[in-house]
């Protein structure tokens, strides 16, 4: 097994999910299923091998530094669940940094 | 603490550059707007959008990498850096992991008694978060405004190079005028444009291992991360003189109290799970736009003191004090130019111009006043058009107003009294009324006439000309 | 024939000829919707008003003698991933359930442009993840073929619009063979361009370095119209190539002479049915007697490109789909005591089940202590899997293959069984992780009568030999006539 039902639970805090108990067990089997059929990875050899992250040779793409007019501020609240005085408002925040 | 402590600091310093619009989307960096009228698709993090790279931030990036003695990254790439927080549109924030576009650079910086390298880690590029607002009419919610998300940032890590809480405000001070010389960020520390976090660890003098650090936050002026430095040290040394360990955290400075305080327990583990971000192409930097960009620093603080020196014969003081801001020394030079007198405009920059800017708390460029002005005001004062004592008042009137001090000089009817006839009537008066200071000097009490010379100013507003009065009134006394 | 039976060439050719008006096209779309998508459940959402006012502009531009773009009046479905300006854009998932996005994404606006009519958005699985609409947060989308079975995912939606006739032409978006499978198990042509050929901007990230949006249609020379109009380089998306695009209808040859077609033997190993197998060799034969030169390559690293996949594409859901907190848009959790509280919350009853699995497995596989051995393993196998492809495209002009490995299986077949569900993408996974396009087309029937697919992949941009060589195949045979019967 690779990972246990704690690691699941530490990763669904880190994704900011809650799990049912039940869930959590068929959530760390099928993880677990998952997991080992990657493990066929491991039959290649990839030491000397460079990672693909974009698939096109793309680079320096840019934009000007010119201002463009933004969103309507009634439209940006639009679809917000709750707001106030122009803002989007959430449940209380304690400070702790970032 | 005593001396049996070595101090080891390093600083993390986030910079707003100083971009039209935001790193990845065309809205208005402007400070100060009502909330969330800078805000589109992009910068909200709307389902569907995508990031598109700034140019003019890139070079910004490249151009303080290039003044503080960086390698610049010949390729780059930005990753996601993942975390949930309310002010963060995305829940991840653009920036720079494994590979930052400037590494490896160096600054010269000079406290009272020494000067030392501190060496440049790495800055990289990234984008800002929005803002929270606690203290709404109702306490039930916060309330969060996006206009700063994505104004484009970099973060400039030190090596622990610094050694006391005074080298640290030294260095940052340095970079500060670095930074406003290059025009890349307007530095304002009270609007957030410049933060900087501090790393602190003491260890027994002469051991090699560095102690275990703390992590300061929340310092929002450079005597705020002098003050936090010395108290975290003192606390720090007073832990390992009670034979315990310090504990490897965040502690937040509080600027009422004066103290830093742990932020154990309230802040959970972070794990950012960085990873290439897959929205945004690698940047590759060749010799070329190097050389572009090379071509756009100026004139660096140092070489702009070592040139006042040299080319004004300035004392080393005033080209310090001069240099240290852009724009100060730029309104010296210009002022320079107009009336080839550095010594004395150096006095009356770093004199009346820079307390009247402290009083009123602003800006060179802020103020009314112009070099051509303050040349203009020099050049009557040569010519005996106003006397120095009047020269104050018509400066203080020029940063009030902004007026042309000839402006001033005629409104207000401050032209030096330097007419025989005019003055001499004035004089006249002032021995009639004064019989026995008038008695003085002819006794013999030479400076009985410092006292007449001083009730003639007095009658004529300051306006006499003062060695034309004393002249006349030795002569009519004798 | 009724007008919704035709294709888009079709009815661009009666709108010019002044035969019908838009308008009578677009109220024989909906007279179909109307009898068929009790059935099919295709729709999420319906635009008939905008597109009624849309066909009567066309309508008035043919009254006053104007010139009209061959997609002008024909009606268009968009997959529910993609936004549409004030209309709402769910991803079929219930955390997006009442989202109405400020802007459209850049396909739907070129479209717009066109003159196309854009007649509904379209279900699909959650997020796009899955290969059923099984995950659909709202229902799932039969098959119009048999209305038991599912017709693929996750662009079913879609797929099934176009084969049930309820659409000419619609949208799908495909991260690891989400056109390409249920355009085969719907029986329809369905294309992947080249990543980066389609703008992405505006459409729901799933996973970003793999997602690329391609059209549905009912023949070859729809997708060539289709693809005219949607490709080209976008300013708002980076990753868009700046790239002239061709008049992809120019390459409606029926010549396969020239042409190299190579034939993967890892595609026609174990998993694959045998049915599947037949008429896809049917299909290799019938392009030999054509003239192409058909001959077995190999791609030795594609028993590799699913558990590939299945790790980099959940890492970059799982960053894309952490934007989604109650905040800014969409659902947010009543009762939440607390910030996090409605975090959590929010997130566990606004998404569904395989969502949660793929954020659960990619913020795994991304953090601290595993990233290198998974996301960083699986993205040096993507560059063997891709080298794989460069070296046989060096010799050959297209490789051919089955689609899918079985034909429409039945709804509930497969969805208690992640991996096995997973399976439904082994030919068609590669492509994505490559960036190269494919596309499916119709190559014949199973004994249940359901359709069976074949692939043709090519070379980054080179989907003019895809059309070229689907496009004589079509013209050579029968199967893309057919159409279910509803």
């Amino acid at each position: 097994m690779k990972i246990d039902q704690a690691t699941v639970e530490k990763v669904a805090m880190l994704a900011r999910l809650e799990l049912a108990s039940d869930e959590e067990e068929k959530m760390t089997e099928q993880l677990n299923d998952i997991l080992d059929y990657a493990d066929k990875l491991n039959e290649l050899d990839t030491e000397d091998v460079k990672p693909t992250a974009h698939a096109l040779p793309i680079k320096n793409v840019f934009r000007e530094d010119v201002v463009e007019e933004s969103l309507d501020r009634d439209i940006a609240l639009k679809n917000a669940p709750e707001k106030e005085s122009g803002s989007f408002k959430v449940p209380k925040v304690i400070e702790t940094g970032e | 603490m005593g001396a049996d402590y070595e101090v080891t600091i390093g600083l993390e310093v986030h910079a707003q550059l100083d971009t039209n619009t935001k790193i990845f989307c065309s809205c208005s960096t402007e400070f100060g707007a009502e909330p969330n009228v800078h805000t589109c698709p992009v910068c909200l993090g709307l389902p569907g959008v995508l990031p598109v790279l700034n140019k003019k931030a890139v070079e910004y990036a490249i151009k303080t990498g290039l003044a503080l003695n960086c390698d610049i990254a010949s390729f780059s790439k930005f990753d996601r850096k993942n975390y949930f927080y309310p002010d963060l549109p995305k829940a991840y924030q653009i920036s720079q992991f494994d590979l930052p576009l400037c590494t490896d650079g160096h600054i010269n910086v000079k406290t009272e008694d020494e000067e030392v390298r501190v060496r440049i880690n790495r800055i990289h590029m990234e984008e800002d978060a929005g803002k929270l607002v606690h203290d709404g009419t109702t306490d039930e919610g916060s309330l969060v405004d996006y206009n700063r998300v994505g104004t484009p940032l970099i973060e400039i890590v030190t090596e622990p190079d610094i050694h006391s809480p005074a080298q640290a405000v030294a260095y940052l001070k340095e970079l500060k005028s670095i930074l406003e010389y290059l025009e890349v960020s307007d530095c304002n520390m009270a609007e957030g444009s410049l933060r900087c976090d501090a790393n602190a660890s003491i260890k027994p003098k002469g051991q090699e291992e560095l102690g275990t650090k703390t992590e300061l936050k929340n310092m929002n002026s450079f005597k705020a991360i002098e003050k936090a430095l010395k108290y975290e040290i003192k606390r720090q040394a007073k832990v390992l003189n009670a034979g315990k360990e310090v504990i490897q955290e965040t502690r937040m400075w509080d600027d009422d109290l004066g103290k830093t305080f742990s932020m154990r327990g309230k802040e959970e583990a972070h794990d950012y799970r960085y990873f290439p971000e897959p929205d945004l192409v690698p940047m590759e930097v060749d010799e070329s736009w190097l050389e572009k960009i090379e071509e756009d620093i100026p004139e660096l603080p140092t070489d702009r003191k070592a040139r006042f020196i040299n080319e004004f014969g300035l004392p080393e003081y005033d080209a310090e004090v001069l240099t240290d801001s852009k724009d100060i020394a730029d309104f010296f030079e210009a002022t320079v130019n107009k009336h080839d007198d550095p010594k004395s405009v150096s006095n009356w920059v770093m004199g009346d111009l820079m307390r009247l800017l402290n009083e009123e708390n602003l800006e060179i460029n802020e103020a009314d006043i112009t070099a051509d002005g303050l040349a203009e005001m020099l050049a009557l004062m040569d010519d005996g058009t106003i006397s120095s004592k009047i020269a104050k008042t018509v400066f203080e009137e020029m940063f009030k107003t902004g007026k042309d001090p000839d402006t001033i000089v005629e409104e207000k009817g401050l032209k030096q009294i330097s007419d025989e006839d005019e003055l001499g009537n004035v004089i006249d008066g002032v021995i009639e009324n004064n019989p026995d200071a008038v008695a003085d000097y002819k006794g013999g009490k030479d400076q009985a006439i410092g006292y007449l010379v001083g009730q003639v100013m007095k009658e004529t507003r300051g306006k006499a000309d003062p060695q034309l009065t004393n002249q006349m009134l030795r002569e009519k006394l004798s | 024939m009724e007008l919704y039976e035709l294709t888009a060439h079709e009815l661009h050719e009666k709108l010019t000829a002044g035969e019908v008006s838009a308008e009578e096209v677009i109220n024989s779309i909906y007279q179909r919707i109307e009898e068929t998508e009790e059935d099919v459940k295709a729709y999420v959402t319906l635009t008939k008003e905008e597109a009624l006012n849309k066909a009567k502009k066309v309508d008035e531009r043919l009254a006053d003698g104007e010139d009209i773009n061959p997609l002008a009046g024909i009606p268009v479905a968009i997959k529910d991933n993609m936004c549409t300006e004030g209309i709402k854009t769910t991803c079929s998932s219930n955390i997006l359930h009442n989202f109405k996005p400020p802007y459209n994404a850049t396909v739907v606006q070129k479209l717009n442009d066109e003159d196309a009519v854009m007649i509904g958005k379209t279900n699909l699985d959650e997020f796009a993840m899955g290969s059923s609409t099984e995950n659909s947060g709202f229902f799932t989308t039969k098959n119009p073929w048999d209305l038991e079975r599912v017709p693929g995912g996750s662009s079913g939606g879609s797929a099934a619009a176009v084969a049930a006739n309820e659409a000419i032409i619609s949208l799908g978006s495909d991260t690891g063979g989400s056109i390409r499978q249920p355009a085969a198990l719907c029986g329809v042509v369905g294309m992947k361009p080249t990543y980066g050929f389609v703008s992405r901007y505006g459409l729901v990230a799933f996973a970003s370095s793999l997602d690329q949006i391609g059209p549905f249609s009912k023949d070859v020379e729809d997708c060539a119209l289709a693809l005219n109009y949607i490709c080209g380089h976008d300013p708002h998306d980076s990753t868009s190539v700046e790239r002239e695009v061709p008049d992809f209808t120019e390459s409606l040859v029926d010549d396969v002479s020239e042409m190299k077609v190579g034939i993967p033997k890892e595609y026609f190993g174990e998993g694959i049915d045998a049915e599947v197998k037949e008429a896809v060799e049917a299909a290799i034969a019938k392009l030999e007697e054509l003239g192409a030169t058909c001959e077995e390559v190999s791609l030795p690293h594609t028993e590799y490109a699913l558990p590939t996949y299945y790790l980099i594409a959940p890492a970059e859901a799982s960053s894309n789909l952490a934007r989604y907190d109650g905040v800014r848009y969409g659902y947010r959790a009543e009762g939440a005591n607390s910030l996090i509280d409605m975090f959590k919350k929010t997130r566990s009853e606004g998404f569904g089940d395989e969502v949660k699995r793929r954020i659960m497995l990619g913020t795994y596989a991304l953090s601290s202590g595993y990233y290198d051995a998974y996301y960083l393993k699986a993205q040096k196998v993507r560059t063997l899997i891709k080298d794989d492809f460069e070296k046989v495209f060096e010799e050959y002009d297209v490789l051919i293959s089955p689609t899918s490995p079985t034909t429409a299986f039945k709804i509930g077949e497969k969805s208690d069984d992640p991996l096995q569900m997973y399976m439904s993408d082994l030919c068609t996974i590669p492509a994505n992780l490559a960036g190269i396009p494919g596309i499916s087309i119709p190559c014949g029937f199973d004994n249940d009568g359901l359709p069976i697919g074949l692939q043709l992949l090519g070379n980054h941009f080179d989907e003019e030999k895809l059309i070229q060589v689907a496009y004589t195949f079509e013209q050579n045979t029968d199967f893309h006539k057919e159409s279910a019967e509803l």
